[in-house]
Formats: C-alpha cells, sequence, structure tokens
C-alpha cells in the first residue's frame, strides 16, 4: 500500500462517528458603533500608521515628493500612474531594493487592524515583504468589524495567494522585547479613503 | 436533611482542628451531621499517580461509610472532586452514583445549600486567600483568571462575613501552590519553588493568615513557611468561619 | 537535544531551578505573556462561545478526516500543488530530501514548523550534507546554539540578551557586549536577507488547511515564511494531516483565536493564504501521519489532535514557567507536548504526564478547548496500566492503597505515622526524604479527629 493508502485506511479505521458543524451566530460576535476608528486605534496599537487623505491626488502628491527625495519606490495601485511592467516577475535581488511600496487593499477589519491584500494587488508576491516600507490604501466602505465578515466578502483563495496583513513585521524573540522590523516591512501606513 | 461528614486522611491524622472546626460550624448552622466512623481516604493518591485501579478497595470503603446520606461535606475541594469524578462502586453503582451528586465542599455547601447570609464569626487578622485549583477549576468555588466570565467566590463570599478580617489576594490571583498530590514529593523542586513563589506574594501584601478551602495546599504551604522561620501561619476557612475571637 | 535527553522532567527541572534568580526571570517573562493574552481575550465578550466554536469545528474536521483529506487533496491537485503523504517522521524527511536531490538544491531556508522539528529533519539533512537555514529569529539563534527550541512559539526563551549577544557575536561578528535586542534582531535581518535572496528552496510550515479550496494557511509575525517561499523556486510546506479544516469561513474562528491566545496579538502580523504557486514555482504539500491516526483511535486522547499550537498551555503552566522548555525532552513541550508525546513513545516520555500538578489552567486557556488535565491524569493511568511506571512507586502505591481500604489498619498506620512524626523525626526528617528536603514535616497532634470525636461527641 502507499503511504497515502496507509495513511487514509488508518483514518477511516480510527475517525469518531461524525459530529455536524456550529451554526456560527453572527449576530454573536462583536460589533462596533464606529468601524473606522477601531481600525485606527488596534493598528497603531500593533505599530501602524493610519492616514485619512482626502483623494488619490493626494497620495499621489506623497509618492511623488518620495521620487523627489530618491527613494526608490514601486507602485502597485494603477489609480497612482503606470505600474512597471517588469514588477510581476522582478526578483529578490531587485526587489530588496525596493525603500517603499505603495499597493492597494481590500477588506479592512476593525477587531484587529488588519486589511487583506491578494495577488492581484501585490502583482509580485514578495513586494509587500521585502519592501522597507509600505503604504496600503483602502476605502473606508471596506472597513468591516469582524474577521466573519470579512471572510464573507474575501475571495481567500481565488488569486493563488493573498493575506491579512497587520501592522509592520515585527518579533519579540529576544526576551520579549518588541522589536519592529524583523524581516518584513519597517514600517505600514495605511491610506483612508472617503467611500 | 442528614449530613454525613467526610474528613479525608490527612486532616484525620494531622490537622483534627480542621475536621473539629468543620463539624462546629455545620452544627451552628443548625446540621444534623453524622461521621461516619470507618471512613479512611477518597483515593485520590493512588488514582492521580496512575494507580486508579488500586484505589477500588477505598472507593468500596467510602461507599459502604457515606451510603444513604442526603448530603457529604468535607472541608477539601480536591477530595470532593475525586470523589465526585472518580468514585465507582462495582457491586452498588447506583449508590457511588448517589454519593458523587451529592458531595459537596464546604464553602459550597454553605453558600448553595445552606444559603448562608451571615456568620456569627469574628477573626480581626490580615488573611491571604489562596485559591486551591481542585476547588475552584474543578467544583466551580471561584471564577477562573484564565476564562471571560464574570467574578465570583464562595470562600471569598464567606470570608467577608467574618467580622474583623482583612482579606487579600495574592498578585496572580489563582495560580497553583504545587502541593499536586505526590507531585510534591516526585517534582519536589517545581513543587517547593510554586509554593515559595505563592509565599512570596502573601507576603508582599503582609498577611500574617494564608487560608483556604484545601489543607493539603496548606500543609505544602506551610512546610515552606516552617522552614523559613516565617511568622506567617497557614488556617484552614473552616477554622476561620468557626472563629470567635 | 544535548545532555538533558538522559534526564527525567523532574531531575532536569531540579538543575533548571537551581539558578533560581534566572527561574524567576523564566516565569516572570512568560507571566508576561499570559497577562498579554488575558488582557486580549477580555476584549471579545464572546471569547467562550468562540473557543466552543473552534472546538466543535476541529471535531467535525477528526470526525470527518477521511473526507476532508480527499477532498483537500483533489483541490490542492487542481490548484497546481504536488501533494505527497508520509506515513512516518522517516518518509517525511526522505521525500523532502529526494525533492532537494532531484532539483539539485544547495541554498534552503525554513521558517517555523513544529512538525520539521517533531520529524528531526533538520539532523537528518545535515547528516545527508544539505544545509537549513532557520529564519524565525528565535529558532536562527538556538540553531547557531545547537540547542533545540525550548517552546513552540518563543523558540528561545529560555536565554536572555546577553546569551544570544554572545551568540551573534561569534556567528555574525556582532560588537560583543552590545545586548540591545534591537540592535541585535537588526543584524539578523541582515544575515538572513542575504539568506532568502539565495535561496533556492523553502520549507514552511502550515497553521490551517482548507478542504473546500485546497489551499493553506501559514502565520508569522515576522515575516519570513513568506520570504522565503515566495522568493525561492521551490516551496515545500509540511503539514500534520490534524491542520485541516473545512471551509475558508471558519478561519475567521480560528485566527481571531491563534493570536490572541498566542501572544495577545488581535491577529499575527502575517496571514498568507496560498492556493497555487506562482509562474514557475513549484509548491509541493507534505501531509504526515506519524502516529497522529493512532492518537485518532484513541476515545480519551484524540480531541488532543484539535491543538493549533498558540502555546497558551506553555505560558500559563506554572510547571513549564519554572521547569523550561527542554526539560520536557521532546519538540513541543508544555502540557500539550505531555499528552501528545506520549503517543509517539510511551516508554521514552513516561515521565511528562506526571509533570503537572493538575491544576487545570490548560484547559482553561486551550483555544479549542482541549481537556488537557484530564488527559494528563488518564495518560497517567495508561502508563502505569502498561508496566510503566517505576517498580518502587508501583510498591508504594500499593503499600499505600492497602492500608487506606481497610479502616482498623489505617487507624493503626495513622497512629503510628504520628507517632513516628512525633517521637522518631529523625526518621522522616532526613534527606530520603524528598518533603523534608525543602518543607517542615506537620506537626503531629496527640489524637486524631475520629479519637476526639469518639471522646467529645460520642460519649
Amino acid at each position: 500500500m502507499s503511504a497515502r493508502e496507509t495513511i487514509l485506511a488508518n483514518i477511516m479505521a480510527n475517525q469518531p462517528v461524525s459530529q455536524d458543524l456550529p451554526q456560527i451566530d453572527l449576530q454573536a460576535v462583536i460589533h462596533y458603533d464606529n468601524v473606522l476608528q477601531q481600525f485606527k486605534t488596534v493598528l497603531e496599537s500593533i505599530g501602524g500608521k493610519t492616514l485619512e487623505i482626502k483623494d488619490w491626488q493626494e497620495l499621489q502628491a506623497m509618492m511623488e515628493s518620495d521620487q523627489a527625495a530618491g527613494k526608490r519606490i514601486i507602485n502597485a495601485i494603477s489609480e497612482l500612474g503606470n505600474i512597471d511592467e517588469t514588477l510581476s516577475t522582478m526578483k529578490a535581488e531587485e526587489l530588496a531594493m525596493v525603500q517603499r511600496a505603495y499597493i492597494k487593499a481590500g477588506i479592512a477589519v476593525a477587531e484587529n487592524g488588519s486589511v487583506w491584500v491578494d495577488e492581484a494587488a501585490m502583482v509580485n508576491r514578495l513586494l509587500p515583504f521585502i519592501a522597507e516600507h509600505l503604504v496600503l490604501v483602502i476605502e473606508q466602505k471596506n472597513i468591516v468589524a469582524n474577521m466573519h465578515h470579512a471572510y464573507q466578502q474575501v475571495a481567500s483563495f481565488e488569486t493563488g495567494f493573498g493575506m491579512f496583513l497587520a501592522g509592520p513585521s515585527k518579533t519579540a524573540d529576544i526576551e520579549q522585547s518588541l522589536v519592529i522590523g524583523a524581516h518584513g516591512a519597517r514600517s505600514l501606513l495605511v491610506c483612508i479613503l472617503p467611500s | 436533611m442528614k449530613i454525613g461528614l467526610f474528613i479525608p486522611c490527612y486532616i484525620d491524622q494531622f490537622y483534627p482542628g480542621v475536621g473539629v472546626a468543620s463539624l462546629e460550624l455545620l452544627e451552628k448552622l443548625g446540621c444534623e451531621v453524622s461521621f461516619p466512623l470507618n471512613q479512611t481516604c477518597c483515593g485520590q493518591p493512588m488514582a492521580n499517580s496512575g494507580f486508579e485501579a488500586m484505589s477500588k478497595g477505598c472507593d468500596k470503603n467510602f461507599v459502604k461509610n457515606f451510603k444513604g446520606f442526603d448530603y457529604i461535606v468535607a472541608p477539601s475541594g480536591s477530595c470532593v472532586l475525586h470523589i465526585k469524578e472518580h468514585l465507582h462502586d462495582e457491586e452498588d453503582p447506583r449508590a457511588a452514583e448517589q454519593i458523587r451528586a451529592c458531595v459537596y465542599e464546604l464553602t459550597e455547601f454553605l453558600v448553595d445549600v445552606l444559603k448562608v447570609g451571615s456568620l456569627q464569626a469574628s477573626f480581626p487578622f490580615k488573611v491571604g486567600l489562596h485559591t486551591s485549583c481542585h476547588g475552584q477549576r474543578g467544583l466551580h468555588l471561584a471564577s477562573m483568571s484564565e476564562l471571560v466570565a464574570p467574578a465570583f467566590s464562595k470562600p471569598g463570599t464567606l470570608l467577608n462575613m467574618v467580622k474583623g478580617i482583612e482579606v487579600s489576594r495574592p498578585k496572580r490571583v489563582d495560580e497553583c501552590c504545587g502541593f499536586g498530590g505526590t507531585f510534591c514529593v516526585f517534582e519536589e523542586a517545581v513543587s517547593v519553588k510554586m509554593g515559595k513563589d505563592r509565599i512570596g506574594e502573601h507576603q508582599d501584601n503582609e498577611v500574617e493568615y494564608i487560608t483556604g478551602v484545601d489543607t493539603s495546599c496548606l500543609m505544602h504551604l506551610e512546610g515552606i513557611l516552617r522552614r523559613q522561620g516565617s511568622k506567617i501561619k497557614t488556617i484552614h476557612i473552616a477554622e476561620i468561619l468557626n472563629s470567635r475571637l | 537535544m544535548s545532555s538533558l535527553a538522559k534526564l527525567t522532567h523532574a531531575e532536569a527541572a531540579e538543575q533548571f531551578i537551581a539558578d533560581e534568580p534566572r527561574t524567576d526571570w523564566h516565569d516572570d517573562t512568560l507571566w508576561f505573556v499570559r497577562e498579554k493574552r488575558d488582557k486580549a481575550v477580555n476584549s471579545i465578550p464572546e471569547w467562550e462561545q468562540l473557543r466552543q466554536w473552534a472546538s466543535d469545528i476541529k471535531y467535525h474536521g477528526l470526525s470527518n478526516m477521511h473526507q476532508l483529506l480527499v477532498d483537500f487533496e483533489k483541490n490542492a491537485i487542481a490548484n497546481c500543488i504536488e501533494v505527497h503523504w508520509a506515513v512516518d517522521a522517516k518518509e517525511h524527511n526522505e521525500l523532502i530530501y529526494k525533492i532537494i536531490q532531484d532539483n539539485q538544491i544547495e541554498r534552503i531556508v525554513k521558517s517555523k514548523s513544529m512538525l520539521t522539528e517533531e520529524c528531526h529533519l533538520n539532523e537528518f539533512l545535515t547528516e545527508k550534507g544539505v544545509e537549513v537555514v532557520d529564519t524565525d529569529l528565535g529558532e536562527r539563534i538556538v540553531q547557531f546554539r545547537k540547542e533545540a527550541p525550548s517552546h513552540i512559539v518563543l523558540p528561545a526563551i529560555h536565554l536572555k540578551k546577553q546569551d544570544v549577544s554572545e551568540t551573534f557575536h561569534e556567528h555574525l561578528g556582532t560588537e560583543k557586549g552590545n545586548n540591545d535586542p534591537q540592535y541585535l534582531t537588526e543584524a539578523a535581518r541582515g544575515h538572513l536577507r542575504d539568506k532568502f535572496i539565495a535561496s533556492e528552496l523553502a520549507i514552511t510550515g502550515v497553521n490551517f488547511a482548507i478542504a473546500e479550496t485546497g489551499g493553506f494557511v501559514v502565520c508569522t509575525n515576522e515575516g519570513n515564511a513568506d520570504m522565503g517561499a515566495h522568493a525561492a523556486k521551490i516551496h515545500i510546506a509540511c503539514m500534520g494531516f490534524e491542520k485541516i479544516i473545512p471551509k475558508a469561513e471558519h478561519l475567521a474562528v480560528f485566527l481571531r483565536l491563534l493570536a490572541r491566545s498566542a501572544t495577545g496579538q488581535p491577529i499575527t502580523t502575517y496571514s498568507s493564504h496560498f492556493s497555487k504557486p506562482r509562474a514557475g514555482q513549484q509548491m509541493h504539500l507534505v501531509i504526515v501521519d506519524n502516529g497522529r491516526s493512532r492518537q485518532l483511535g484513541r476515545e480519551e486522547f484524540r480531541n488532543s489532535l484539535k491543538c493549533i499550537r498558540c502555546a497558551a498551555c506553555f505560558n500559563t503552566c506554572p510547571v513549564y514557567r519554572r521547569s523550561g522548555g527542554h526539560s520536557y525532552h521532546t519538540a513541543v513541550a508544555g502540557p500539550i507536548g505531555s499528552i501528545l508525546n506520549p503517543n509517539l513513545d510511551m516508554q521514552a516520555n513516561k515521565d511528562l504526564p506526571f509533570a503537572s500538578t493538575l491544576c487545570g489552567s490548560c484547559s482553561n486557556v486551550c483555544p479549542v478547548k482541549i481537556n488537557i488535565h484530564e488527559q494528563l491524569y488518564l495518560w497517567r493511568q495508561t502508563i502505569t496500566k502498561e508496566g510503566l511506571a517505576p517498580k518502587t512507586k508501583t510498591i508504594a502505591m500499593w503499600g499505600m492503597s492497602e492500608v487506606l481500604a481497610h479502616p482498623a489498619i489505617y487507624r493503626l498506620a495513622g497512629k503510628m505515622g504520628r507517632w513516628v512524626v512525633k517521637y522518631l523525626p529523625f526518621l522522616t526528617n532526613n534527606a530520603m526524604n524528598p518533603w523534608f528536603k525543602q518543607r517542615e514535616m506537620p506537626q503531629a497532634p496527640k489524637e486524631s479527629f475520629r479519637d476526639w470525636y469518639l471522646n467529645n461527641k460520642q460519649k
């Protein structure tokens, strides 16, 4: 017998009588009066920053001033300008030089300060991890209260890769001292567009 | 209401005062209490060491002694929990089942069954309350710091009825003292370290006594306190609730 | 696992505690994590309900494991993931070695995976001459020191920053005596960035695998799993089969519980959902049994397979905090390890279910409501039934049970015992008696309660 057959046969022989799945009551889970405020508070408590912006122009100006300062930036947001055609195939060596990446996010979650970013938005899977600093953009109407609502709206496995991202990379592996900027982005700014 | 007083073996042998206080307290509260003379032990020492099979003799003896009471009350959360969870008797399974259903730890009995609202007790000392695990997490004598649930404490409620007492809780309000049955000898180093740490937090509160619902925990803490030459004494909660100082 | 492997938990714990200030520090550091967990869970009013849902979803998973695995495999293959099966640790290691050889790989990075620790993958590959770089900061630290992780979430929690500083000075050339965690982390970031960029193959663990989509989720705070997986041309993810959950929507329940239970964070920084390899990449998934199907068949112990490896039971355990992870001499330490490891090797791990006071705190913090302390009790019974208890203990217990089963003998023994403690204290107050090493014996009263009762109440 193959390993697969052996394992599946042992499981079949040993698994208990089937028990139904529980009903998740979405009325019984946490809600917030002001999801925007909750989202901002939580994200800032885990090391992220938030900025409410008026429109895309404001963000464009930010990006332009980065460029003017000589920073190596990568834009993955079509509303902000052309996306580099080679981005999807860029290798780690090249991406490692990126100082700031601009990426559009989808759903944001008030209870934990995370935002959904998928492969379609990041263009290159490595980009949001390897860039030194990260700027994400969400629309205020996309903030939901909790993870149950978030999973109702995100196509979590459809693009090949996606993630909930909550704050900058961090570690507390040395004596439980929190250090921001372990392997991934050293800072995360989430810009919030009005709905 | 016929009450059988269950006095665990080590209380019988080493802390008779706890038994006396429990009996007097229950009688003061108007209960008719008798002490079955041939009782020994709940069988927990063997069972917790992995020898549940060897506790059958104890079980049988327990059933013989405590069959037919309306309530069985003991001044020990740990022994009561063991009876509740593990008492079996192949020859008389219904008696064992009935016993499991009517066995109570003393403070639980006072609060839930007698619904005591006041006590004629006075104990003008600073007392630290040790929350014994089996009573708390097993019998739910008090809320548990791990759970998201309203706070309560049956022993605490009763202590608050005592005149002159000043009750404090250690910083880690319900951490284990490290007694753990035979754990206290087979894992001696960890056991003692845990006990020392509990004592340290009570010391920070400048208590004169440490109390609790389980003499086993208190015996372990007392052993360390005496070795340290500490002035802090241990006292079972029954002795406080029964005191007239 | 160094020399500690030969010691029992009690012996290793005694050595650990010998350095009392360091034990206090270890205890406080982990208690701090427990406090952060408490704060986080108290912000969720439905926390206890959430635990129940998680526990029930996991039980549904265990009771439908066969079908869920078949579905998962079908969906994963449809998404171009190569699925492999391994009956035991040896097969798991050999499978991975074969992928390495077939692709002529030399540079490998690995993020945290307790399964690969359980299978001793690093040792296996090292013997074959293959170097694996652990990329989780804590794991890299212990890898440099040739130690095992002492905690499944905080692998280097047994070390102080001075220890890390010395290790990094030796291996990374950091400034001697610079103990600043920020500085040390920065040094590791630079060192590991080079490894990520150069790596050809990345190994990761799996936190959750979703039957209905054939995808899987990996959670980290550092971003190291993703740095590896997205930079390398081959990604191998390894999972015990119990990581399966039915649907993507169930991730909501588990991701709400995991980080809050583990570190008190509302969610891990990165909760990465993998479902297809990127263009030109190979993605392999190894499904491992290694004793899990046996545990599934043990009614009393199958719920241990619900574990999501948050380590909340470690942080709350008063014994773990005062004995350190290495005293458990296994890949997964702490209370959950003490109910998982006897299934892997009962003889070698027969001491672990006894390394507990059965206080029950572990079961209360467990996000999937595993009855850990009850299973510890049940493993004690199983181990004794298998004849694995020490002979002296068996004899002592037999003697005790005989005394306690017979009221007359009990009364006589009690009288003698009290008499001995009172008049011949040297028989009990000596170094052979572990109670007396650091504790006084109880003072013997002149009469038992029963004697008092007969004299005062029945006259």
